[in-house]
């Protein structure tokens, strides 16, 4: 395959990151990870990039390719044109750490204000009983890698950092819908959602859905739903805790 | 005096993946300050990739499984040489291993009588692997992760630990240095935990990470601790063979356990000829027998596609040899031909789209090309089978980088369950072990001086960069220590090893501190030539051919081996030491499951 050019934003201040070209030689088959890889044992052997799996599994190398949301090591290179230059940015809404690393805390931060699940007790021979049907919807929300790609592009958070201080972002609304539809979880989080989460926040422009690299349905299955239960639930609190319980 | 940070507890575990995360919710449970370390960010760990399933005995899919079965299983795996205790202990705990993550939120795919649903791996007589598709361990690290960040466990994340601490016999506390700013951190603890996971990136071909340098094993090997089975690495027989990119990356052995069987250039299902005596009265040998075995174990032998792994992996080497591999040099994997698409979607996805995106191949409608690629380490640290302790007082390890459970080949789906048992057993024994600690120990920073001097001498100096000598490493360990092994490759390996160790200590790093991938890789060298050299002289000790260690020179199991692990130890002049020791030898009750008739 042909010659690329490849500008990478580096610098370890947002102010003072600078666009570098490399120009590399790539393989057939290869993704944009391989190529920073090359140039960090070629050109540049501190060029920092976080990357784990390099399958699409572990949600570490996210980045901005040509100012798109994507995950590098699944992101191929024959997606591209060899004559036009190719960008590779870190991720916008986290503050930058170095070159395409920026420091995702709050992501962690937020996980640790969400309670975990709480079951009842399990069926008397021990096992807890659950249908298929009924996992299916958890389960869809649990292929979540944590590349936080679709928090970085929300607007709510992307254009306006103070807001993080009310808004979880979608990861999160996705981990609390999950939670909501465990069949058998019986924590109330309703307050939690409506409060200090902000789904309120959201209007639904869909860009997280989007960007999605596992392909969740984050608008539709997991904002939407949360936002009719904290409607529902301001009429009628007692009809929102038999619905869960009935694990409709 | 340098100026660095430091924190005291009662016990840190230094690795995040199930093993240690397990660990530190156990510690944390038994009322132990606990700190949690890792190299990448939480969640991050091996573990997360991890896709078939856990191996655990619920017999929920055949009732007739209990702990003895996948006990005989584990050990007939291992070519018998694992731990029997270990192994013991693991096929009696996973279940309720896997119960408790479910009670901590991981959702399963179901039976139809809604318990948890169980597939069919290599070398388990029953379906026995409870799983998510084929993102197992995906939900377990997740699981594991969001119940651990509740339990008030102090998380260090992107912190590289170089060095543990002693004082006389016993570890002190371990220090290291902030990926990020790279700054020194150390920690002073009465009990440490090692669960860093295994060696791969040791090898050219490998389907692991980064992360993977050997550091737990090193870490324990330089504080005098023994390391055990270092010859027996796990090939697994099916990662991606193309493109180039993309060598190496694991095909889970869910393809082969929902239906897939592989086949050579001539359409040939080759596994049928390369059965060995030793599985030979329990593996069919028609096809109309393999295929009647995915629903009736009871009528029918398991088929050879699910002989285990070092089986399959041996096999599809000399297919590839013998001019009957693929275009890319592999065996065909094919369960397009066998299972509906909608099928192989659902049980599948993760493969469905690693394939589509990364090689341009619809596993739905074509074969897949795979071939062996370097997936585990069985070797590692000598512990304690009920305690975890290691042979250094105050230092624990569990997980991929603990040695003895697998014996000289692992199973699928029993390193997930592994690290569930023996991490929760770790937790314990390191917080009854701290708890009998009157103080946190004093930290010797002398001790912490050097190492930090030593850390940063690659700066000044002029030499290559760490990435050409880490490749040379890779390509000599995959040549000469790799899948199947001669005295003189090996007599080589040791030499070119003493020769890469004289270059990394020239190893010159451009840049600064902060977040500097090619430092890290110049101190990861250190661990990495290690491990290396351990497996490459355990390998060279070892006469035989046993699991995954496969010596040419001597092609067949030998009776004398059978008795004895290779023992690795850092000697008194700083050289490395390799002895044998005794196998522990399991008890009556247990050798008669191994008899003929045992209904095990
Ligand atoms: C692609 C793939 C698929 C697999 N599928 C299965 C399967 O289906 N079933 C199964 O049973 N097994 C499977 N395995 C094997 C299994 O996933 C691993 O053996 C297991 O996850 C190892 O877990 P661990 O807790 O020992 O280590 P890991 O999960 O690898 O965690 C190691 C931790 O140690 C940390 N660490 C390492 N060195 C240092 C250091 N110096 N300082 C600080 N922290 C450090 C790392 O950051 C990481 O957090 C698979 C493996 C791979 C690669
Ligand atoms: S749909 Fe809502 S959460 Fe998603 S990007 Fe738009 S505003 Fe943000
Ligand atoms: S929901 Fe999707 S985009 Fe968001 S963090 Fe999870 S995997 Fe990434
Ligand atoms: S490296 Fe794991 S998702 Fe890209």
């Amino acid at each position: 395959m042909p010659e690329f050019t490849i500008a990478v934003q580096r610098g370890e201040a947002e102010a003072e990151s600078q666009w570098t070209d490399y120009i590399v030689d790539v393989e057939e088959g290869q993704v944009v990870l391989d190529v920073i890889h090359r140039i960090q044992a070629t050109e540049a052997p501190d060029l920092a990039v976080r990357w784990n799996c390099k399958a699409g599994k572990c949600g570490s190398c996210s980045a901005e390719i040509n100012g798109k949301p994507r995950l590098m090591c699944m992101t191929r290179m024959n997606l591209f044109d060899p004559a036009e230059k190719i960008t590779v940015a870190p991720m916008k809404t986290w503050p930058l750490i170095r070159d395409l690393v920026t420091d995702v805390g709050f992501n962690y931060e937020t996980a640790e204000k969400i309670p975990a699940v709480k079951l009842g007790e399990p069926s008397e021979d021990g096992d807890f009983r659950m249908h298929q049907e009924d996992v299916e919807r958890g389960q869809e929300f649990r292929k979540c890698i944590e590349c936080f790609l679709c928090s970085d592009v929300c607007h709510v958070i992307r254009d306006h950092p103070e807001n993080k201080e009310n808004f979880f972002g979608p990861r999160f609304f996705v981990r609390l819908a999950e939670l909501d539809m465990h069949p058998l979880d019986q924590e109330d989080r309703i307050d939690l959602v409506k409060n200090d989460a902000g789904v309120g926040y959201c209007n639904i422009t869909k860009c997280c859905t989007e960007a999605c690299p596992e392909d969740i349905h984050i608008t539709d299955n997991a904002i939407i739903p949360l936002k009719e239960r904290v409607i529902d639930s301001s009429y009628d609190p007692i009809r929102w805790i038999g619905r869960k319980i009935a694990g409709k | 005096m340098v100026n660095f940070e430091r924190h005291e507890y009662d016990v840190i575990v230094i690795g995040a993946g199930g093993a240690g995360l397990r660990a530190a919710i156990e510690a944390s449970a038994q009322g132990a300050r606990t700190a949690l370390i890792c190299k990448s960010l939480l969640g991050k760990a091996h573990t997360v990739m991890a896709e078939g399933g856990i191996a655990a005995s619920l017999g929920n899919v055949w009732p007739q499984d209990n702990w003895q079965v996948h006990f005989r299983d584990t050990m007939r795996g291992g070519k018998m040489l694992n731990n029997w205790r270990m192994a013991q202990l693991h096929a009696q705990e996973a279940p309720d291993r896997v119960r408790e993550l479910e009670s901590w939120g991981a959702l399963f795919d179901r039976t139809s009588d809604g318990k948890i649903l169980q597939r069919d791996f290599g070398g388990h007589r029953y379906a026995r692997l409870a799983h998510v598709g084929d993102r197992t361990g995906l939900e377990m690290i997740r699981t594991l992760q969001q119940n651990a960040v509740h339990k008030g466990i102090d998380v260090y994340m992107e912190c590289t630990i170089t060095q543990l601490l002693k004082s006389g016999d016993r570890v002190t506390g371990a220090m290291g240095y902030w990926r990020e700013s790279g700054n020194t951190i150390v920690f002073a603890a009465k009990s440490v935990v090692l669960a860093t996971g295994g060696v791969g990136k040791a090898f050219s071909v490998t389907s692991n990470s980064w992360e993977y340098t050997g550091d737990g094993h090193s870490l324990a090997y330089w504080a005098g601790a023994e390391l055990i089975d270092m010859e027996c690495v796990q090939f697994h027989p099916t990662g991606m063979v193309w493109p180039p990119s993309v060598r190496g990356i694991l095909v889970t052995e869910g393809v082969r356990g929902d239906g897939g069987t592989l086949r050579n250039s001539d359409g040939e299902r080759f596994m049928f000829n390369y059965i060995p005596d030793f599985f030979a009265a329990e593996t069919a040998d028609t096809i109309d027998e393999a295929d009647g075995w995915y629903d009736d174990k009871v009528k029918n032998r398991r088929t050879p596609d699910l002989l285990p792994r070092d089986e399959v992996a041996r096999a599809i080497n000399a297919e590839v040899k013998a001019g009957r591999g693929t275009p890319h040099g592999g065996a065909f994997l094919d369960i397009s031909s066998r299972r509906s698409a909608d099928y192989i979607r659902r049980r599948l996805p993760s493969m469905y789209h690693q394939f589509k995106q990364l090689a341009d191949v619809d596993i739905t409608a074509q074969a897949m090309e795979v071939g062996p690629t370097m997936h585990y380490i069985m070797g590692g640290i000598r512990v304690e089978a009920d305690t975890a302790a290691t042979t250094v007082p105050g230092l624990f390890a569990a997980g991929e980088c603990a040695g003895g459970m697998h014996g000289a080949n692992r199973l699928g789906g029993n390193s997930l369950s592994d690290l569930l048992v023996f991490g929760r057993r770790a937790g314990l024994g390191a917080a009854e072990d701290a708890a009998a600690q009157s103080a946190v120990p004093e930290v010797d920073e002398s001790q912490v001086e050097e190492v930090v001097a030593g850390m940063r001498e690659p700066f000044g100096r002029s030499g290559e960069g760490p990435y050409e000598v880490h490749s040379d490493l890779q390509d000599m360990m995959q040549k000469n220590v790799g899948i199947i092994r001669t005295e003189v490759e090996l007599d080589e390996a040791v030499n070119r090893l003493q020769d890469l160790k004289n270059r990394s200590k020239d190893v010159m790093v451009s840049g600064h501190q902060q977040y500097n991938p090619g430092w890290h890789l110049a101190m990861d060298l250190e661990s990495l030539l290690t491990v290396s050299e351990a497996i490459a002289r355990a390998a060279h000790m070892r006469k035989e051919s046993r699991g995954g260690h496969t010596r040419d020179d001597y092609p067949d199991p030998s009776d004398e081996w059978a008795v004895q692990n290779i023992c690795i130890k850092q000697g008194d002049n700083g050289g490395m030491e390799v002895s044998t020791t005794p196998l522990p030898q399991m008890p009556e009750e247990l050798k008669e499951l191994f008899e003929e008739g045992s209904n095990a």
